[in-house]
């Protein structure tokens, strides 16, 4: 909304600078976008009367003028218009003024055309920013011959009424009121605490009673509960006064003729939208307000056809439509140059059934925004009045004495109880009753018997909160105090949170970087990773109306974001990305319930690691987490992520907590890489946050420090190369027993003293007896155990 | 003998002195006070003496051992401590060589102010709550109070899975959850995930990050909804952070404002970050609409509350100058590298 100052200045008289009344505007809730002053757009530019004019003695197409700045002395200026004579009056753009025409400046100079001095430039409409809607008598191409009341060297702005200041109000969906000059001049007067005049409009009329012409029915009285119509015969058409042109586009409303003005004019001062028809194209005089029937069409003001269905609100005549009720006029019906007499229409339409036929002919107009959110259902009349009344002043045509109202409102008038003690209470605030009753009796809320009443156009006010924040607002929010929550709360992280935190503490500790990605992919992201055609993370949760493919499935795997954001880190020359993340897949359960959100850490490497650094840093993650019993196994046929796809068949594998798995970890499949374009090894891991944390223990037992000196052995064993290191480990371990502290693993060796297809693995077994020194003999039995479970295995002393 | 003795002294003494490293040093103490030395080999002779001369020479060879083992051990002292200073100079470093760094991961620049922010809340006794963001229609707007049709629901382009469930548009869905399952007071917030189908540039995107807040007791207040975001923003900007209150609408919220923080570049005065304006719009906030509390089974009329709602990627960009949106999601190691 687009408020002229001018125009408001007719309602509230303010004695404040434009910039102090946004501020104010601003804070009691009417917010300030932008506001405008136009003077400042044609700074510099002041009237010229041209005293002669002679042809340049060096271009055919130039003249020289000497012009009456209301100095001194004349002036001299280099023009190329033909259209200017002595005795015009002129704009000029004078030395030092920047003149702006589309997205060019340019700064005026004294210089020389063609070796004439020349002290400036006329100026056309465009350059001060008008068109002929404006100045209707001007020459849209050429220099502006101004036709207006002033004198040479008066300012451009006050001499054509550019000095008006216009303020740009972002006003929220539930005060459709200040959606006019009227509304927002009640804010002003409640605002900055000066009194609103509004009158009553009153129009003279003739003898003529419009029932005689014209019969109103409206057969659907639910959609629209108040129709009211009035009639002006003899028009005259032609462009509107000044003052009305220049308020128009001072709130960006494009003048256009006296008619079509003054129905925008009155929509922008009360906010009711008002419509025009030619008597001449009402068919039988007869307006008929009902549903559309199925398969009727009209073609609206736009030019446009378009089809109606039947749950829409059309204006018909006898025949056929002419209007799609508080959405659009029909075109045929509009005003014409030879437009002799005009039905005016101001109604009420329900505002769901507007937003919605306006949504499905796909056409929002201002008057369907209007309608939408909900208008005065008592401001048909006035609205009327105030249009026959600018008829009358302008001279725009005769205006029938009667009026047809055909009104079936039942105003909606809410009785609110107000209770200042409540809403101090409720605020925190000390605001006498008085105060408050001052406030809301300024924004026309009447207080009655300890109750407020909200008037006809404040349909937002329902309960006392509502009556708490008009109350608020005027006090200004800014005027309440601050206070500290009463009484004490005590508050921590659950331990799914915390078990989070550690994550993110561990990763970072590790040198992975935390990243984050969108939650929606791409569904040719799972051929992407090689996910077989049969999985069922294939069956998605989808977006109905996404912003695009890439964005159009939630994840029901984090791997692909991960090796995305891999990828771009590798095309933009990172030597090396260590990162992580923990974020969330989204399982489809059944179609009208929602999917599971269950949370994943994955993580993703390349540059300076292998397989073992992620499996090394995943056994650290775990002993931090306190995930114990661990497992790794390659993938196989049973593997139980189908992301298995995606990962190196002989160096990827997954993790266990005994039987329960964790997630799945490895080299990246060279064809995935490919389809990624990664040009080195990459690693990534994704873990089951659920499992990890189940599978967790929390609890830290201390165990105390060994009595007893430990007995080492050290055992080098050969065996086939497809023997898991993981099968001789258990097997030592459980040949040993009890006494066994650690077995680690410290080489393994290939090569020219060992068989092909075989390798040689060295460890190191500790033991140690809880009871007393282990005797050499007893270590002696145990390593006896072990070689005899290994050979079992295939595993021989290497000697 | 005397002069034997004499002669060794003088030798050894001569020796020591000049004895420049600690093995030779030791050869000499063999050489003289060994075993085989030489002045075991004088002593050797002793026998040959008389009774009168025994004791007389044997205190003088006493005498020449004692001097030479405690010239030698002084000598050794001195070496040792010569070696050790040769040593030390000689492993003099070059301490403007570059450090040998273990890896260290950042945690991206969003998760940092969660965190942040998380740990200010849960000082003000807030827990911390998820809900889920795939979504019923009901707790992203119904029991907002945005019932079907209503206008506002045009202005948050919602991503819908079906006509019933859609991606949350904001966290405020988790306030119904929470007053669903919680009997006041109630004192939480809620950090995640939310969306709207706006197209990517640098100040838009389809996924955003947004922390939730809610209040529920006997006796809330509006200023209590103000000290709450006041200290927020004095714990996330400095003490001298002031906030202001702009009344705003908001359909789950009555009275409803909008929040501007002052800002953090010129403290109020007016700059170009903040257009002149000297506060910069930051969140949402207001009393719980009685409609809401009272769809969730919360008697308006004895418990009232506030809630909040703050976007994350907002107060990340500004405390970092970012200003492109599209970095965060982006995840070069080169823009991550620069958090920690």
């Amino acid at each position: 909304m687009n408020l002229s100052m001018k125009w408001l200045a007719d309602y509230v008289k303010l004695d404040i600078t434009p910039k102090e009344f946004c501020a104010g505007m601003t804070m009691s809730g009417s917010k300030v976008e932008a506001f405008e002053e136009e003077a400042e757009k044609v700074q510099g530019i002041v009237v010229g009367r041209i005293l002669s004019k002679a042809q340049h003695e060096n271009a055919d197409a130039l003249f020289v003028c000497s012009v009456d700045m209301g100095g001194e002395e004349p002036v001299q200026i280099v023009t190329n218009a033909k259209n200017v004579q002595p005795g015009d009056l002129v704009p000029v753009a004078t030395p030092g003024t920047v003149v702006t025409e589309g997205s060019e400046s340019m700064k005026i100079k004294v210089s020389k055309v063609r070796g004439v001095e020349s002290r400036g430039m006329f100026c056309g409409l465009s350059t001060l920013g008008l068109t002929q809607h404006d100045f209707p008598y001007a020459d849209a191409e050429s220099v502006f011959v101004i036709q207006e009341d002033c004198v040479p060297g008066q300012d451009i702005a006050s001499a054509i009424g550019l000095n008006d200041v216009s303020v740009e109000f972002e006003i929220t969906s539930n005060r459709p009121d200040c959606l006019s000059v009227i509304g927002l001049a009640r804010e002003a007067a409640a605002t900055f605490d000066v009194p609103l005049e509004v009158k009553e409009p009153a129009y003279h009329g003739t003898e003529e009673n419009i029932e005689d012409t014209l019969d109103v029915e409206v057969q659907n009285q639910t959609l629209c509960t108040r129709y009211a119509a009035g009639l002006v015969r003899n028009v005259k058409i032609g462009p509107s006064p000044r003052w009305m042109r220049e308020r128009l586009r001072a709130s960006g409303v494009r003048p256009i003729n006296n008619l079509v003005d003054i129905t925008n004019y009155v929509m922008l001062e009360y906010g009711q939208p008002m419509h025009a028809f030619d008597l001449r194209y009402v068919a039988g005089g007869k307006i008929c307000v009902r549903n559309a029937k199925a398969g009727e069409t009209i073609t609206t003001l736009d030019g446009i056809e378009r089809s109606l269905s039947e749950e829409m609100l059309i204006i018909a005549d006898a025949e056929k439509p002419i209007a799609v009720a508080g959405v659009m006029g029909g075109e045929y019906s509009g005003i014409m140059e030879d437009t002799v007499d005009v039905v005016f229409e101001s109604a009420y339409f329900e505002p769901t059934q507007v937003r919605l036929t306006a949504k499905k002919l796909g056409m929002r107009t201002d008057a369907s925004a209007r309608y939408e959110k909900g208008l005065d259902e008592t401001s048909m009349l006035t609205t009327l009045k105030r249009a026959f009344s600018l008829v009358e002043e302008l001279g725009a045509g005769e205006v029938v004495g009667t009026i047809i109202d055909r009104n079936y409102a039942n105003p909606v008038q809410n009785r609110i109880p107000f209770q200042p003690d409540w809403i101090n209470g409720f605020l925190g605030t000390e605001i006498p009753a008085a105060d408050m009753e001052k406030y809301l009796t300024s924004l026309g809320i009447q207080v009655e018997n300890g109750e407020a009443v909200s008037p006809s156009f404040r349909i937002d006010l329902e309960r006392p909160a509502d009556i708490a924040e008009e109350v608020a607002r005027i006090y200004g929010y800014n005027n309440i105090p601050s206070t500290v929550i009463k009484g004490v709360a005590e508050a921590q992280f659950t331990p799914e949170q915390k078990f989070n935190r550690t994550i993110e503490q561990a990763m970072t500790g590790m040198g992975c970087s935390g990243i984050l990605t969108y939650s929606f992919i791409s569904p040719k992201w799972f051929d992407k990773i090689g996910l077989p055609a049969d999985s069922k993370l294939r069956n998605t949760t989808t977006i109905m109306n996404p912003l695009g493919e890439e964005t159009s499935v939630m994840q029901t795997t984090t791997l692909p974001s991960m090796l995305e954001v891999l990828a771009t880190n590798y095309n933009k020359r990172n030597a090396q990305a260590w990162l992580f993340e923990i974020s969330k897949e989204y399982l489809p359960t059944t179609p009208d319930k929602l999917p599971e959100e269950p949370q994943r850490l994955t993580i993703g490497m390349f540059g300076g690691c292998d397989f073992f650094d992620l499996k090394g840093m995943l056994e650290v993650l775990m002993e931090k987490l306190g995930v114990s019993g661990l497992r790794f196994t390659r993938c196989g046929e049973d593997c139980p992520y189908d992301e298995a796809a995606a990962f190196h068949p002989g160096r990827s594998a997954v993790i266990y907590s005994g039987t329960a798995p964790l997630g799945i970890f490895g080299e990246i499949h060279p064809t995935v890489q490919e389809n990624y374009g990664i040009g080195v090894k990459t690693y990534a891991a994704k873990l089951d946050i659920p499992a990890l944390f189940a599978a967790a223990c929390e609890e830290i037992t201390y165990k105390p420090l060994p009595k007893f000196p430990a007995m080492t052995r050290d055992l080098s064993l050969v065996c086939d190369e497809s023997i898991p290191v993981a099968e001789l480990e258990d097997a030592i371990r459980e040949a040993v027993g009890k006494p066994l502290e650690k077995v680690e693993l410290f080489d393994v060796y290939r090569g020219e003293q060992i068989a092909k297809d075989k390798k040689s693995v060295s460890y190191k077994i500790v033991m140690r007896s809880a009871d007393g020194t282990m005797t050499d003999e007893q270590a002696d039995a145990a390593m006896k155990r072990v070689l005899k479970a290994l050979t079992k295995l295939g595993a021989d002393l290497r000697m | 003998m005397k002069e034997q003795l004499r002669q060794i002294e003088e030798t050894a003494s001569a020796a020591i002195s000049s004895c420049t490293d600690l093995r030779a040093l030791d050869e000499l103490r063999v050489k003289f006070l060994g075993k085989k030395g030489e002045l075991t080999a004088i002593l050797k002779q002793m026998g040959k003496l008389s009774a009168e001369e025994r004791p007389v020479m044997g205190q003088l060879a006493n005498e020449v051992r004692g001097k030479l083992e405690s010239m030698i051990s002084e000598k050794s002292a001195a070496l040792q401590e010569a070696a050790k200073a040769a040593k030390i100079a000689a492993e003099s470093l070059d301490v403007t060589m570059p450090g040998k760094r273990p890896a260290m991961g950042r945690l991206h620049p969003l998760q940092i102010v969660e965190n942040e922010i998380k740990e200010i809340f849960l000082g003000m006794g807030f827990s911390v709550a998820d809900g889920p963001e795939v979504e019923y229609d009901y707790y992203n707007f119904e029991a907002l109070n945005l019932p079907p049709n209503h206008p506002a629901r045009d202005t948050q382009d919602t991503f819908y899975i079906t006509e019933n469930i859609l991606l949350r548009t904001q966290t405020s869905s988790v306030q119904v959850h929470v007053m669903e399952n919680q009997k006041p007071p109630i004192r939480v917030i809620s950090p995640g995930r939310v969306y709207r189908s706006d197209a990517v540039d640098a100040t838009h995107s389809p996924l955003f990050h947004q922390i939730e807040g809610l209040v529920v007791d006997k006796g809330i207040t509006m200023a209590d909804l103000k000290g709450t975001l006041e200290l927020l923003m004095q714990r996330l900007y400095g003490d001298d952070c002031k906030i202001r209150l702009r009344p705003h609408h908001f359909p789950f919220t009555e009275p409803s404002a909008e929040v501007d923080v002052m800002c953090f570049n010129c403290h109020g005065e007016g700059c170009r970050v903040c257009k002149g304006e000297g506060y910069i719009e930051l969140l949402g906030a207001g009393m719980v609409h009685p409609k809401v509390l009272e769809g969730c089974g919360i008697d308006s009329s004895v418990y009232s509350g506030f809630a909040f709602g703050l976007g994350l990627e907002r107060i990340v960009m500004r405390r970092y100058n970012i200003s492109d949106m599209r970095l965060l999601f982006e995840n070069d190691m080169r823009f991550l590298e620069q958090f920690r």
